[in-house]
């Protein structure tokens, strides 16, 4: 081991803050519909794909600024998640059969994205993708900081309506005790209609953010399923600032561990600090 | 009613007789049948839809040549999902079930490796495209498509750092780095071997984990390093990862090579330039001055753009494919039969000239020659530069 330069070793925290960004996007959604609809969607990961790969196709083929589809893929998806949450509660599928059956949407979305894109590597080429600035000898590259601040605007932006509103108190107050929110007149089959298209509104962003940064290929799916879990159990499940914070901190120690040990050590990194946040605080996820 | 009895019966006599009579004739015209697997769906899916395609084209050509001993040619292809278990379930269904004639290997050294066991099982010769670790197949009667030669941990970088030594400043100084990947990861800790012997001095070792999702804190530290050369043990997208990441720190190496690179996106895309590889084959002479290849390469070129792939062009997976097919017909055409034992034993005494060059199967584990050649990319192509005589015309390794 060979303690790496200054400028290396900041280098490589920036590039972690990023990564730990792109998390945080990810997990946002996943984690609020686990914590407050009870439900581990899994199709999370193949929304987020998919809204990648339309976020491609609108750029390459129709030639739409990429930030314009920020604008159209989100009430796009926000129509697929109420019509996810409909066919979930329609048919009473519990906490642990959801993790199947959206499972099993996923795989659908990967067959669908393989059928109608193929199997190969597809780019999203913008102008953005180049661009970069330096600050104190350090680069920053523009699409992952865009992804940050997406990252950094939802979670406090989510964190605020949960609090502060009326229809987020009344989503807290559902996922604290549905019967009696019920009692106090809370229309629970619509907030979690609500809910639901919000967290696939969440998962189209965080995939528009992806076509920016990463080159794509449908199997690149469950590639992320086992990072975004732990950014979500270590945030605290239906949390709005937690997948935020801990994103970053599993990007950062994973960077760390890349830049002073080695790089096949990242892997391990996400999963220990998991182990040791169930070991000392076990009620927390 | 008696006499419609008769004509019954002698109709029944009839057909039995002209059923017999017909038989040797249907028999004769009963296409020979191949079986085998590809990765049509799931993560190998992109390149085996190259072997598809290249195993459609060969098999309508050599029916319209007049098939195999004078049969028509049938291919009968299942999807292995990417799967190396499937596979083998596959083969064993191609073998028992479909009794297939002859097997064609399946894409990815996992599944070929799964196909070599059931080979081995019902004594069938098996010729496959790409196998990636020549020290891992035993059977007596498997046949590599893909002339890596027995030890290429070995002789692929010796011919990498041949190249490099003709350069007007050759590099003094490596830093490898790799991704764990089985068929890679030899091939790389081998290159460390061979710099060192050659003097090369390593001022960089990472590996890292296949899927890795963050190059930045890799490319920051071979920017750090600042060696003459990056070998990169890449399979797919990680380089251009690593390139892209390289690029947001402003740094480009100085030469870059890469194990086995996404041919497409690391041919066109803007911070790849330059970049080193190995080839077996590209689309340009000499390889093209044999007319076989350069049929193929044209015909190659219309359907994959029909088919809609981003990347049109043959280099060395549509290259492999073709030569394994190469090798089945040579094999029964020289033998003039469908026999396993007869067309390997032929095989293992025999040269075969193919569109890579000629192939031999008499070293270690059934590998020949080590035909790997350095490719670099040129204006957003690939073109061979490395050695001389099969470089593209005009073209030099560019430093």
């Amino acid at each position: 081991m060979t303690f790496p330069s200054l400028n290396l070793l900041l280098q490589s925290i920036l590039s972690g803050v990023f990564i730990g960004g792109m998390y945080s996007l990810i997990g946002l959604g996943l984690g609020l519909s686990w914590g407050l609809l009870r439900q581990i969607n899994l199709a999370h990961f193949g929304f987020v794909f998919l809204s990648a790969y339309l976020s491609y196709h609108m750029v390459s083929v129709w030639g739409l600024d990429p930030l314009l589809t920020l604008l159209i893929l989100p009430p796009f998806f926000f129509a697929i998640g109420v019509a996810q949450q409909w066919l979930l509660s329609r048919f009473k599928i519990s906490p642990f059969n959801s993790l199947l059956v959206t499972f099993g949407f996923t795989v659908m979305i990967e067959s669908l994205i393989q059928y109608v894109w193929t199997a190969d590597f597809r780019k999203l080429q913008s102008a953005y993708g180049e661009e970069k600035f330096k600050i104190a000898g350090l680069f920053v590259p523009v699409p992952e900081l865009l992804t940050l601040l997406l990252a950094i605007l939802f979670a406090f932006g989510v964190w605020a309506a949960m609090r502060f509103t009326d229809i987020g108190k009344a989503m807290r107050a559902m996922a604290e005790d549905g019967p009696i929110a019920a009692a106090f007149g809370i229309n629970q089959r619509w907030l979690s209609l609500m809910l639901s298209g919000t967290c696939v509104a969440l998962a189209s962003i965080a995939g528009v953010c992806f076509a920016l940064t990463f080159t794509l290929t449908p199997t690149q799916i469950f590639s992320w399923v086992g990072v975004v879990f732990a950014v979500v159990m270590l945030g605290g499940l239906g949390s709005a600032l937690g997948p935020l914070v801990a994103g970053i901190i599993i990007g950062v120690s994973e960077a760390i561990a890349m830049a002073i040990f080695a790089p096949s050590w990242a892997p391990i990194v996400s999963f220990s600090l998991l182990i040791l946040m169930l070991l000392f605080r076990p009620g927390r996820a | 009613m008696k006499s419609l009895k008769r004509i019954v019966a002698m109709a029944a006599v009839a057909a039995g007789c002209l059923s017999l009579a017909a038989s040797p004739v249907l028999a004769q015209s009963a296409p020979v049948r191949v079986g085998s697997t590809l990765a049509l769906t799931g993560p190998l899916s992109a390149t085996a839809l190259v072997h598809k395609l290249v195993g459609e084209i060969y098999v309508e050509d050599l029916n319209a040549r007049g098939g195999l001993l004078g049969r028509k040619v049938e291919w009968i292809v299942k999807d292995d999902q990417s799967k190396p278990d499937v596979a083998r379930t596959l083969y064993e269904q191609l073998v028992t079930s479909d009794k297939v004639d002859l097997l064609m290997g399946p894409y990815a050294t996992g599944a070929i490796l799964s196909a070599i066991g059931v080979a081995q099982r019902y004594n069938k010769m098996l010729i496959h495209h790409t196998m990636g670790v020549p020290s891992l197949a035993k059977y007596d009667m498997h046949f590599p498509a893909w002339s890596l030669g027995p030890n290429p941990g070995t002789t692929v970088p010796n011919t990498l750092f041949d190249a490099l030594a003709a350069l007007p400043k050759p590099p003094k100084t490596i830093a490898i780095v790799t991704s764990k990947f089985p068929s890679l990861h030899f091939l790389s800790l081998g290159a460390r071997e061979v710099a060192k012997k050659r003097g090369l001095q390593e001022v960089l070792f990472l590996e890292w984990e296949f899927g890795n999702r963050d190059f930045g804190p890799i490319a920051a530290r071979v920017k750090d390093a600042k060696p003459d050369l990056v070998f990169v043990g890449d399979i797919g997208l990680e380089g251009n990862m690593l390139l892209e990441a390289m690029k947001k720190l402003d740094y480009e190496p100085p030469l870059h090579f890469h194990l086995y690179p996404a041919p497409g996106p690391m041919a066109t895309s803007p911070e790849t330039k330059n970049a080193l590889s190995v080839t077996i084959f590209e689309e340009h002479a000499p390889f093209t001055n044999n007319p076989v290849a350069a049929k193929f390469v044209k015909t190659y070129n219309e359907r994959a753009k029909a088919a809609g792939f981003p990347y049109t062009k043959v280099e060395v997976q549509a290259a492999a494919s073709f030569t394994a097919w190469q090798l089945l017909e040579a094999s029964v055409v020289a033998t003039k039969s469908l026999d396993d034992k007869k067309m390997a034993a032929w095989l293992k005494a025999n040269q075969v000239k193919t569109i890579q060059g000629t192939l031999r199967f008499d070293k270690g584990n059934n590998f020949g020659d080590d035909l790997m050649r350095i490719k670099q990319v040129q204006n957003g192509n690939w073109v061979t530069v490395w050695p001389k005589e099969w470089a593209a015309p005009g073209a030099t390794l560019k430093q």
